[in-house]
């Protein structure tokens, strides 16, 4: 074959500059390392500038606070899945992390004394689950937006290196299992180049472009992960997905839950206020899965509107038009132009719309990649590191809760850089040897994807599989719809396989970049599949009709069975299991029991 | 059109869908209406507006795009309108 490899030599190179990237790169920069940070769009377009809610800290500005408590409501939030030692790292290390953010300049929300203004937030409380608790600092509702730039400036002011533009297309192991770097596609020219490094950083975010209803950016189409799996390493806990109950049907646009604060009624094709049945108090208000299960139930059940009777209605047009319009800014704007109704008139159809990853390429508290081995279930992988919603710390376990997405990503994104410094500088060593076949994967791919005839089409097998995985593995999910799910999902990944662009331009080809993307989106999607099916419990956002909610299992949760991570690997498409650490570092195991708020 | 101005203008076209990417995913739906709209067929005027547009950070173009702000530059306005009837 006639492409040729330029190869450029990092000390670091990272791969996505949102949050934890971004992190991460002024950790090594200011360290004096030279650091490549590789990235689709420019870094303040990254999805993070999505983030509104805020950031947890227990900086206990407000009220009375502490990491523990803080520590209690992640474990209590992660049904029990995530690992208690980087859960207490995470918590202990937050106010450290906010503050340093400050003095890169993030514009926090201020108290009248000039402290950062804290927020309560759905899970946070205080003295171990007792009431709720400000722990959230934010930036008007800019926050994500927020701390991009103020990274951004402070890599700027350090010297990292941005290749704006560019994508990664495979991670480069050699025979020993060490990560060398990465292949990359510089999208301007189409050129193909290898990025040898000392330490490799995966921080390119989630990957829930692989529903049909998400709230994700198109950016999202878990280039990491895929690229983790197609070099061997297991993925974690990939069943696991948030999803949130409104999204805007057929289009994804999330619809705030400050809506059904303002008095939003969810009903069905009936008209009924069908949410009085499922929680006679709390009604509309109830938490995010209770609501989510309950529209699928309807819609399963043939109460669902519109011709397909595949989506639900929210209701406001009860409301003052003056409330909606000045309590409720920007949801006329968001149901005129997607779901095409004046929301003062008419409900807005919506779904359960998927919104988070919680699992991802398995990391330890350090940010470094872990993978069972002969001497442990947790070995590292020389070189390699990720954070992030891209990463498994894990953190979020089952189910995540708001705001410790941005705190995830700034504590691991250090974390990480941390780790690679550390490492490069006990150890100093030249770069090892590039493999001879350093390449081949890449190459073989663009080649067949230059040379397919008679192929799929990329538009028409991404909607396929987004279909597939929005049908079989929703947010309830359902043990024969999960097993036919296996097989049809393993039929879009033989399409997948054989994916044809008609464009064959090198320079600044979209159809190409779009159809290596759907290549790293087809492996989270299997695994997803793969890991749900298996799964015979319902744990957090992990929700089976026949793992229903008894005395001797409250939630459906199996203890004795399933309190352990999921492993899928991509090679022979299978499943192993690793258990969850519950020692934390310094203080007692938070005991097991049922989650309940 | 002679093949060198072709590519010319494919590169800077898919320049620009590349540069519709966003952050925000309501951004992503309403661009990718407006190419599936103008196709190949974006004007050179028009062309330089939207270069103009993407330059913008994600949550204040989304207000210009939706309509909650509104922009002193008449051709920024009225790109962002067309945007917004684009359905």
């Amino acid at each position: 074959m006639s492409v040729n490899v330029t190869v450029r030599k990092f000390d670091a190179v990272i791969v996505g500059a949102g949050g934890a990237g971004l992190r991460a790169a002024i950790q090594l920069s200011e360290a004096g390392l030279k650091t490549a940070v590789l990235t689709k769009v420019f870094p303040t377009r990254s999805h993070t500038v999505a983030a509104q809610g805020g950031v947890a800290a227990s900086l206990g500005n407000s009220e009375e606070d502490h990491w523990h408590w803080h520590m209690y409501d992640t474990v209590k939030g992660s049904d029990w899945l995530g690992d208690q030692d980087a859960i207490e790292f995470m918590c202990r290390k937050a106010n450290e992390c906010v503050i340093e953010l400050e003095h890169y300049g993030m514009p926090f929300d201020r108290t009248d004394n000039g402290r950062i203004y804290q927020r309560p937030f759905g899970g946070h409380m205080s003295n171990f689950g007792e009431k709720p608790v400000r722990r959230s600092c934010a930036a008007a509702d800019r926050t994500g937006h927020a701390m991009l730039h103020a990274m951004y400036q402070r890599n700027v002011k350090v010297n990292t290196q941005f290749f704006v533009e560019w994508m990664a297309l495979d991670l480069i192991r050699d025979a020993e299992g060490e990560v060398l770097g990465v292949t990359a596609m510089e999208m301007e020219t189409g050129e193909i180049f290898a990025f040898h490094a000392k330490a490799t950083i995966f921080a390119t975010g989630g990957s829930g472009r692989i529903y049909y209803s998400s709230t994700n950016a198109f950016i999202n189409t878990g280039d990491g992960v895929g690229m983790a799996a197609r070099a061997g390493i297991p993925l974690e806990d990939m069943e696991f997905w948030q999803f949130h109950p409104t999204g805007v049907a057929g289009a994804g646009v999330l619809i705030t839950e400050g809506v059904r604060g303002e008095g939003g009624i969810l009903r069905n094709g009936q008209g009924e206020r069908f949410m009085e049945r499922y929680a006679p108090n709390a009604k509309d208000l109830a938490s995010r899965d209770v609501v989510s299960r309950a529209m699928v139930t309807e819609i399963n059940e043939g109460r669902g509107c519109g011709p397909n009777k595949d989506f639900v209605l929210l209701d406001i047009t009860h409301l003052p038009p003056e409330t909606i319009m000045k309590r409720l800014p920007g949801i006329h704007e968001i149901a005129v132009q997607f779901a095409g109704v004046d929301a003062l008139k008419e409900p807005i159809p919506v779904v359960p719309t998927c919104h988070y990853q919680m699992g991802g390429i398995p990391t330890n508290y350090h940010g470094q990649v872990v993978v069972p081995g002969k001497t442990s279930q947790n070995e590292v992988m020389p070189g390699f590191y990720a954070a992030g919603e891209c990463a498994c710390a894990s953190v979020h376990g089952a189910n995540r809760l708001g705001t410790n997405s941005l705190l995830d990503l700034l504590v691991f994104g250090k974390s990480a850089g941390e780790t690679a410094v550390e490492t490069l500088k006990r150890t100093p060593k030249a770069h090892k040897e590039l493999p001879a076949d350093a390449f081949d994967r890449t190459l073989a791919r663009l080649d067949r994807l230059n040379h397919q005839k008679g192929g799929a089409n990329v538009h028409e097998t991404r909607l396929a599989m987004q279909r597939s995985m929005q049908k079989h593995a929703g947010v309830f999910r359902f043990n024969d719809l999960l097993k036919e799910g296996v097989q049809k999902i393993l039929e879009v990944q033989q399409d997948v396989q054989r994916t044809e662009i008609q464009d064959k331009s090198k320079v600044f080809n979209t159809a190409r970049i779009e159809a290596l993307e759907l290549d790293n989106l087809i492996e989270v999607a299997v695994a997803t599949m793969v890991s749900a099916e298996a799964r015979k419990e319902s744990r957090g956002a992990h929700v089976r009709d026949d793992a229903p909610d008894t005395p001797e299992r409250p939630n459906g949760r199996d203890d004795a069975n399933w309190l352990k991570h999921s492993l899928w690997y991509k090679d022979g498409n299978r499943l192993d299991y690793k258990s969850v650490a519950l020692r934390p570092l310094s203080v007692d195991t938070i005991a097991l029991k049922t989650r309940a708020y | 059109m002679n093949e060198p101005v072709a590519e010319l203008r494919r590169v800077r076209n898919e320049r620009l869908r590349w540069h519709s990417r966003r952050a925000l995913l309501e951004l992503d739906i309403v661009f990718t209406r407006f190419w599936q709209r103008v196709g190949d067929e974006l004007d050179a005027a028009t062309a330089l507006t939207l270069e103009r547009l993407l330059a913008m950070e994600d949550h204040d173009l989304w207000e210009l795009v939706s309509g909650r702000t509104t922009s002193d530059d008449p051709q920024l306005e009225e790109l962002a309108a067309r945007l917004r009837a684009t359905r």
